[in-house]
This record gives C-alpha cells, structure tokens and sequence, in this order.
C-alpha cells in the first residue's frame, strides 16, 4: 500500500537550540530538519536563532550563516544562489522552493526547512536524485534525427517554432515539482513525474526533433504518464513559474490525437 | 545487493503502449453523464411520485428507454474505469493489484448485468 505514515526510525524527535547572541535584537527562528546516517538517531528538529541585521535577504543566506557561523555540520546542496542551478530545492514552510530565490520576509514568523518531501535523505537537506535523474535520462532528453545535419549550418528552427519552447526550456530540474505530487510519492517507482514529462514534452515540440512518434510511444503507459491526475501542486510550487501540468495536459492530447485525429 | 544500474530500474519493463483509450474513455463518459444525469433526476422523480403504470409507461417512450440504458452502461463502465485508477494508484503489491482490478470490473459488469435486465423486465412485463 502507499506509505501514509512515517516509518519508526524517520519520526521526528526535538533537538537542540542555538541562540542568537544576546547583544542581537533582529532575530529570526528557522527549524532545519537534521539527520546523520552515520549515527543511529531518528531525524531531529534543530532551532537556529539567526541575527537578521547580519544576514542576507534569501532563505539560502540564512542558511548559509548557520553553516558558516553557527553549526557548521549542517549540510545542504547549493551553486548559484540565482534560481539557475535548481541544487537548492528544499520544502519550506509546507512548499518546495529554491531557497535562494525566497526572501525570509515572505514568511511569517518561524521558517521550517526540510529536505524536498517523500525522497531518501542522503544527510539533512540533501536528498537522494538517482532515480530522478535516471527518469530524467530514460525520456532521451537529446535531439534525434534521421536527417543528417547540414554541412555548412546549424538545424534550423523559425522564430514561432523556437517560441514553443518557452516555458519548456527554462526548467533547471530541481525537481520541486515532482516531490510535491502525491501521485510521485505512491508510485514514483515508475510514474516519471512533472519535472520529468515537462521535459519530455520539450522535446516532443522541438521542431528539429523526428522522434515524436517513438517518443510518445515510450510515454503511452499507464504508469510513466497517466499516473498525473491533474492535481497541480506541480505548477503551483514551480519556483521558476512553469507549467508542467499543462505539459503533460498537452502531451495527453498528443497521444488522443495519434489515436483518433 | 544490487547491481542493477538506475536506469535499467526505470527503463524496467519498459512502456505499455496503452492507457490513452482509458484515459480517454473516462471523459467521454465522465461528459456523457453530465445529460443524462440530469435526464435521471427526471425519471427518479417520477419513480419516487408517480404511480407505478406511469413511470412503466413513461420509461417505454424510447427516447427514455435509450436514456435509462445509456445512462446505466456509462456509470457502470466510468465507475470501473475509475476505480481500477484508484486501485492503481493505492496498491502497490502485483498481486493484490491484479485481484482488484479484476474484482472491480467483474463486479461492475455484474451490476451493470443486473440493472439492463431489470430494466428490460421492467418494461415487457409492465
């Protein structure tokens, strides 16, 4: 059956407090999900005092801070800090983001942080992406083609065949989406997710792509594709401002099409 | 211990090549009973005031007696369709999913069975 209950060793226990020092008069409280494989402990919730008069803006900065002023074994994924790389997709206060484009003035009060919902915690905030990378790379996510590609210029694409692509191309993978669908949670094994089908439905639109039919033939399953049930947490928690949901509305229609146009 | 690599766990039994006419079939019925089910709150009504020989009789008119069918053969067949998603969806163990899915649907063409041939008993003998 699908998990509707934390295992034992996952239930969560309290655990310490860091205070701000006194002298500080701006603080913020953040409670950051901790768990260390290489001990036998349950995950804990630590509670960090952060000092905002000496922190950025981001939910990232204050991340940071603790790592670099407060505990330093707090452990995290994070590059760009610009919303570009997607390593820093976390759930915060209920919905996954990418902390470093999440101001902590959007959140009242205490900010919770915990590593994106319903995945293996590799330590804290980092979960575990085999699978979801391994989803990412079963749809072919490269241009195929029969036709060899011209000798002296690159494969063409017109100015409207290039606009399909927007609200496609600008997903960076964080897989926010995809950990907030209950239908990845129970059956994520083998349903591909939002993040995943947006892609593949990017290639599928790419002009200078002639695999559509074997592409959509790989995602006509019962499992991979119709697993979405048009719940929309997916688009509702894209922290870049897409759509998935609407890709994999579209890509449905592609496969009606096929059958009955 | 595994060796399987991660994408061979995803790339698994590879695709079904089926689902669109499920998926599909799940709307046209889900719209076909948005009339009907209205016509239905007509004929309940009737069934529920009238006397016995006027709903028996309004039934023959055979504009209602292909509703009273259509009616019965696409909630039958939505409800099985949706209901093996359901259990799809829920059940993760092979076995208990086949068992299911086929309990459903033998179920619902039971039921489905049952109401045509009330209906058609219904209204020959009147």
């Amino acid at each position: 059956m699908a998990e509707f209950t934390l295992p034992k060793n996952s239930t969560l226990i309290k655990g310490q407090t860091y205070k701000a020092a006194d002298t500080a008069t701006n603080i913020r409280k953040f409670e950051v999900y901790r768990w260390d494989p290489e001990t036998a402990e349950n995950p804990r919730i630590d509670v960090y005092e952060v000092d905002m008069d000496t922190c950025g803006p981001m939910v990232l900065d204050a991340i940071l801070k603790i790592k670099n002023e407060i505990d330093s074994s707090l452990t995290f994924r994070r590059s760009c800090r610009e919303g570009v790389c997607g390593s820093c997709a976390m759930n915060v206060n209920g919905k996954n983001t990418l902390v470093c484009t999440k101001a902590i003035d959007e959140y009242p009060d205490t900010i919770k942080i915990f590593p994106l919902p319903h995945m293996e915690v590799v330590k804290d905030l980092v979960p575990d992406m085999t699978h979801f990378y391994a989803q990412y790379a079963s749809i072919k996510p490269w241009i195929e083609t029969q036709t060899p590609a011209p000798s002296d210029t690159e494969r063409l694409q017109s100015k409207e065949d290039r606009e399909a692509l927007d609200g496609l191309y600008e997903c960076v993978l964080c897989a926010c989406c995809s950990t907030s669908c209950p239908s990845y949670w129970w059956n994520g094994d083998r349903y591909l997710g939002p993040a995943v089908l947006l892609q593949a439905y990017r290639w599928l639109v790419d002009t200078r792509d002639e695999n559509t039919g074997e592409r959509l033939d790989e995602l006509e399953d019962p499992f991979k594709l119709y697993r979405c049930h048009t719940i929309m947490n997916c688009t509702d928690t894209c922290p870049k401002g897409l759509n998935p949901a609407k890709a994999i509305a579209e890509t449905k229609k592609l496969l009606v099409q096929r059958k009955l146009g | 211990m595994q060796y399987r690599s991660s994408l061979a766990n995803v790339r698994g039994l590879g695709s079904a090549k089926t689902g669109t006419s499920h998926w599909w079939m799940q709307r046209i019925t889900a719209v076909a009973l948005i009339p009907l089910s209205f016509w239905l709150i007509t004929f309940l009504n009737l069934s529920l005031h009238a006397a016995w020989q006027d709903t028996v009789a309004w039934l023959s008119v055979p504009l209602n007696t292909v509703c009273i069918v259509a009616w019965i053969v696409a909630v039958f067949y939505h409800a099985a369709l949706g209901l093996q998603v359901v259990i799809e969806d829920y059940v993760a163990a092979e076995g208990a999913k086949i068992f299911a899915v086929w309990s459903v649907n033998l179920v619902f063409i039971f039921l489905a069975l049952a109401a045509l041939i009330a209906v058609f008993r219904i209204l020959s003998i009147g």
